[in-house]
């Protein structure tokens, strides 16, 4: 796997530090040595796994994509990573990102931008970009990313890969660089969705030093995984096959509806009638909070700080206008806005209200369906710079992601049959909260009955 | 929705941002064309609702007030930008004479 970094990194970018060879081979060693003298070895042992750059990696630099945190290297563990060092995982690198997992294409990082292992001249989805392009081209076997508004499933989406958001306080963000503190959720990436749901055991659970986490157990994912989606009814929202989604998307989705229904799932139209407001609710909710989670970034305890300021105000100032690049510092401007006084009730609070209106649709939803199904995206991967300069456009890649953050329920994005060969297409099953294990269920048995995962990119 | 060059300048210092005048003149632009498309909240009727804030009602989670695992002072210090023993230092906070 270290070779086939070598081979490849050049060309997908997709991570931003690889460890050092010897000191992986003599984990891998250490593991080899402890499993054939019958010692027991944890359930991910010796499995290569690359960290989303935003997650807190003891010892191992810890950017977020962002020149602010170029070189800050982390006293701690976050949770999942602790926890994953415990179920034996080979911690290989970090991964590529959009600066603070602020974009959808991962072009706002601040050191190089990932590209779609399947098409090259293509983004591979953000924020978790090099998280997805690193699992579909073969450079790690499983991934960690964190997903706010659809930073996981929409990377996984354009890269053919499976991307996991749990539901919200279903894993700890402690460790997680925090962007919206009620939207943000760390989640998996997998070639498969079995993969999904062994690392998803292994990183979920209430954590103390996570006051939101859940209580709730975690059920074992794995043993229910091949229950088949016989007997579930999965709901068709109009709202997710109007304006504004491609053809080819829609004809892909809609195949994946049928291979459900062929292994025995009901289906139902269903309707979500606020659907329409869900990206200027998630966007105005996201930006407010993470102009406020990103006041720390000031200079004074870590990361970058400009010098040559007179005081401490213009520390302030410099140091957080040449340690943001441009899109952060757009949101933290739209955030701040929408905080100010006088603004407040109009923005931040409509939009809170806006969002429980969604969280009850969707609630609605559940009382009559098992799962939600949707396009991941409006449309496949888009070229390099294509959006780039559009940053409402850019918004409106995450159409149908938001829903899931918003309500905190969780969803998975698998590849479904693109049809024509090309590149691939992101099927979504939403479900209510704490279902992960129907989720997996039915990403199961359109896995199977599709015939994924499908090959690895020539690189 | 317009925002204007003076409400981007006001916005920049509550939020400790330093801009050019060709930042300022590009963010009003486009933070009144992407607050515009928000603009459609306004239009929702969200009588009686309450906001969400949270995911999941959760509320008040305490733990025993125990001391726990901390970080030694150099590995506290370790990230800073300037430090001085066990202190960080920082651009003085009263301006100059």
């Amino acid at each position: 796997m270290l070779d086939r970094i070598e081979t490849v990194e050049p060309k997908t970018r997709s991570l931003l530090y690889v460890r050092d060879r010897s000191e992986l081979l003599d984990e891998a060693s250490a593991i080899d040595a402890a499993r054939s003298s019958g010692d027991r070895v944890g359930l991910l042992a010796g499995v290569p796994v690359v960290i989303k750059d935003n997650i807190a990696t003891k010892g191992i630099p810890t950017t977020a994509g962002s020149r602010m945190l170029a070189r800050f290297v982390p006293p701690y563990d976050a949770t999942a990573v602790e926890r994953l060092k415990t179920a034996g995982a080979l911690i290989v690198g970090k991964a590529n990102m959009d600066e603070f997992a602020m974009g959808s294409s991962n072009e706002n990082s601040a050191f190089v931008a990932a590209r779609n292992p399947w098409d090259l001249t293509r983004v591979p989805g953000g924020s978790s970009g090099g998280s997805a392009a690193a699992v579909a081209a073969g450079e790690a076997v499983l991934s960690l990313g964190s997903d706010t508004g659809g930073s996981v499933r929409q990377p996984a989406g354009f890269c053919g890969v499976v991307g996991v958001k749990p539901t919200y306080g279903r894993v700890s963000r402690y460790g997680l660089i925090a962007f919206a503190s009620s939207l943000d959720q760390i989640g998996t990436v997998s070639r498969d969705v079995e993969g999904a749901a062994v690392l998803l055991g292994a990183v979920a659970g209430e954590d103390p030093r996570d006051s939101t986490t859940a209580a709730e157990p975690v059920p074992d994912y794995v043993s229910e995984l091949d229950h088949g989606c016989s007997g579930l009814t999965v709901g068709v929202p109009d709202e997710y096959f109007s304006e504004g989604l491609s053809p080819d998307v829609e004809s892909a989705v809609r195949r994946a509806i049928d291979v459900l229904a062929e292994a025995g799932a009901r289906v139902k139209a269903i309707s979500i009638p606020n659907a329409a407001h869900g990206i200027a609710a998630y966007y105005v909710v996201a930006n407010a909070e993470a102009s406020s989670n990103l006041a720390r970034y000031d200079g004074i305890e870590y990361g970058h700080r400009a010098c040559g300021s007179r005081d401490l105000f213009d520390t302030y100032c410099a140091t957080r206008s040449n340690g943001f690049g441009r899109e952060v510092k757009r949101r933290i401007m739209l955030g701040t806005y929408a905080l100010s006084a006088g603004y407040r009730d109009e923005w931040y609070l409509k939009a809170q209200k806006v969002r429980s209106l969604i969280a009850d649709d969707l609630s609605r939803a559940f009382e009559e369906v098992d799962a939600i199904v949707a396009p991941t995206s409006p449309t496949r991967a888009f070229g390099v710079g294509e959006l780039a300069d559009d940053p409402l456009e850019m918004y409106l890649a995450d159409v149908y992601t938001t829903h899931a953050n918003l309500a905190g329920i969780a969803a998975i994005s698998v590849p479904c049959d693109p049809g024509d060969g090309g590149l691939p297409v992101g099927f979504q099953i939403m479900v209510d909260k704490f279902q992960e294990v129907t989720m997996f269920r039915i990403a199961r048995a359109h896995e199977r009955a599709a015939g994924f995962p499908r090959g690895v990119p020539d690189l | 929705m317009a925002v204007t060059k003076d409400d981007v300048r006001h916005v920049a210092a509550l939020a400790r941002l330093a801009l050019s005048e060709e930042e300022v003149e590009e963010l009003a632009g486009e933070m009144s064309r992407i607050l515009g498309f928000f603009e459609s909240l306004a239009g929702v009727d969200t009588t009686g609702v309450e906001p969400a804030f949270r995911a999941l009602r959760r509320e008040n989670v305490a733990r025993d007030d125990a001391v726990g695992e901390m970080l030694t002072p150099d590995d506290a210090l370790a990230n800073a930008p300037d430090r001085e023993g066990n202190y960080f230092r920082v651009p003085g906070i009263l301006p100059r004479e």
